[in-house]
């Protein structure tokens, strides 16, 4: 870690692969993609001489359930992933070094590698009393994220909590929790919320920027398109019960049994943005609602704030009790048709008595 | 508005000129006035028509149905619901923008829903007049051709408005199923901008079925008071177009 800048080619030689078989490979590659005689030699040359992109992984506050979910990535390996296509070059909780030496890889990555390493952040920084809340390394975590956002070349929101807060900044948000997009405004930053996000859709967005040379495609919210750009529901395996109206009504109920849809319980597919139904969970095993129970929502924005995750409908807090829109809509309609009724009877008595006094005075 | 056609105030001396004699009795031409121009009447049924089916669906997308037996391959309930509240949502749409674009071509009451004349202190005192015999306070309502002041700012912010939100959050939904690359979500994807979970705007989609629902109540009562009431026609003006003056 840390030392001269790798190039793809050492890793490869470091696996053991001759330079015999790297250029077989290159003429391969070069033959296979229809390519000119003479692809094959800039093949080579450009993993010769094209560094791995240094990346720093950095942890605020958070849960690392991130980190958990990352290392169980299956389509690429983590270890491919970590190992050959990026030079991952600090990460405060899997890395050997520790102390000073750790902290020392910062400033070096940041002096050689300026403008060229991915800062990618597991967590966010508490903003509140100067950023005491979360003390990394001696000193705020808000300082140390500032300072490699400086000389980053772009940076990788992990999680629900770099990207939107999530629970530490659930109400009242008594350590002022930040995502990262409110605190470097300087930078691209690529959002990959989830809680934790799933592993393929991690080391895919990773495996994207070092293949291509560029970011991903981003959507309004700053989501990779190619994983965020449609919901749970939509691709969901039991929305024919949806469609059907066929729901589960009780979570021990038949439907429940017969895999019927979870709108009713409260599932957030509907409006969730995440790949969990098309790339699922633990190598495309299954995901929560394949096992029975509805989306929480966990890669939306303010998921942790919205009451609770087996309501349809959310219950609005601003009216002092919890109430749905439904309930509130009810009350004000019966109010106000209570009020047409009386003011229909006041009217009509008014009328009566007008009549009868034009009535007297006529006669 | 007032000032187009002769002032409600100012009408009544005109009004008892024709009418009949002091004893009450009345006149034989009753005095009418041409208010509401066909394209108007047509996109207040239309628009009438596809409120409430979007009521009706959209309460049933929100609080579905008892689940119904049999193989999801054999219904389609939901489907149904969700494209009977789709459907009528973009007829809205278009009735409601065919209104918008009638109101720059149409006599001056297709315009009254869509602004309320601020400026003038007239109009403000109308409505406070209005709002006296709402109360009770005032024995004798005056007569108006198109809305009166209250109607209209009522309409203006209880229907114009309101709409308007339920057709913008309406197809900002909506285009979550159509995609970002759609021209729904093109037009109407800023929506998340400002909500950026689309359960807060599933709410306020909701809240504002709600609001509307309480216009139509307020809306309909007020009509058929008014058409006893203030002796002048309001529902059968909607159809035929004419205001009527009974005095």
């Amino acid at each position: 870690m840390g030392a001269a800048t790798e190039t793809f080619y050492s890793v490869i030689r470091r696996q053991g692969i001759t330079r015999r078989s790297f250029h077989k490979f290159c003429s391969l590659t070069a033959t296979s993609l229809g390519l000119g005689p003479l692809a094959a030699s800039r093949i080579a040359n450009a993993l010769e001489t094209k560094p791995r992109v240094p990346v720093i992984w950095m942890h605020g506050l958070e849960c690392t359930c991130c980190s958990e979910s990352f290392i169980r990535s299956a389509h690429p390996l983590v270890k491919d992933a970590v190992l050959s296509m990026i030079s991952l070059d600090y990460d405060d909780t899997i890395m050997a070094a520790a102390g000073h030496q750790a902290e020392a890889i910062l400033e070096e990555t940041r002096a050689k590698h300026k403008g060229q390493y991915i800062l990618a952040v597991e967590g966010n920084p508490p903003l509140n009393e100067g950023g005491m809340f979360c003390i990394d390394g001696g000193k705020p975590f808000v300082e140390k994220l500032k300072m490699m956002a400086e000389d980053a070349m772009a940076i990788i929101a992990w999680g629900a909590c770099a990207s939107w807060g999530c629970v530490q900044a659930a109400k009242p948000n008594p350590t002022q929790a930040t995502p990262i997009d409110k605190v470097i405004t300087n930078k691209p930053i690529i959002k990959v919320p989830g809680c934790p996000p799933i592993a393929e859709v991690m080391t895919g967005v990773v495996t994207f920027i070092i293949t291509f040379g560029k970011l991903p495609e981003l959507d309004r919210q700053g989501r990779p398109k190619m994983f965020y750009s449609q919901r749970i529901h939509d691709k969901c395996y039991r929305r024919p019960h949806f469609d059907a109206g066929q729901f589960v009504e009780e979570w021990d109920d038949e439907a429940a049994r017969k895999g019927y849809c979870l709108y009713k319980m409260g599932c957030k597919g509907p409006t969730t943005y995440n790949a969990c139904s098309t790339v699922r969970w633990n190598g495309g095993v299954s995901f929560p609602i394949q096992s029975g129970h509805g989306c929480i929502g966990c890669s939306e924005d303010g998921f942790w704030d919205k009451g609770s995750f087996y309501d349809r409908l959310t219950n609005i807090k601003q009216f002092g009790i919890e109430k749905n829109a439904d309930q509130i809509g009810m009350v004000a309609a019966g109010a106000v048709g209570a009020a047409v009724a009386a003011h229909a009877a006041v009217t009509a008595v008014k009328r009566l008595a007008t009549k009868r006094e034009d009535a007297d005075h006529n006669s | 508005m007032m000032d187009a056609v002769a002032p409600a105030s100012d009408a009544r001396p005109d009004l008892a000129a024709i009418a009949a004699d002091a004893s009450g009795e009345r006149a034989v031409g009753r005095p009418s006035v041409y208010v509401y121009e066909a394209p108007v009447r047509i996109c207040h049924w239309v628009n009438a028509f596809s409120i409430i089916v979007l009521m009706v669906t959209g309460y049933l997308i929100g609080t579905p149905l008892p689940t119904v037996a049999g193989e999801a391959s054999d219904n389609f309930v939901m489907g149904y619901i969700r494209f009977a509240h789709f459907a009528a949502g973009q007829v809205l749409a278009v009735f409601f923008l065919t209104r918008i674009l009638w109101a720059f071509v149409g006599n001056h009451h297709s315009r009254q829903i869509f602004y309320i004349p601020v400026h003038r202190k007239q109009f403000w005192n109308e409505v406070l007049h209005e709002i006296r015999w709402y109360a009770f306070l005032e024995r004798e309502p005056k007569m108006h051709v198109g809305h009166n002041p209250l109607a209209q700012t009522a309409m203006v912010t209880g229907f114009t408005l309101f709409v308007a939100f339920m057709i913008v959050t309406g197809f900002a939904l909506y285009s979550e199923g159509q995609g970002i690359d759609s021209w729904q979500h093109k037009l109407f994807g800023w929506v998340f901008a400002i909500w950026p979970n689309s359960q807060d705007v599933h709410t306020w989609h909701h809240l504002g079925m709600w609001a509307l629902v309480v216009f139509v109540m307020v809306h309909i009562y007020a009509a058929i008071r008014e058409d006893i009431m203030s002796r002048q026609s309001i529902i059968s003006s909607m159809i035929s177009g004419e205001r009527q003056f009974r005095d």
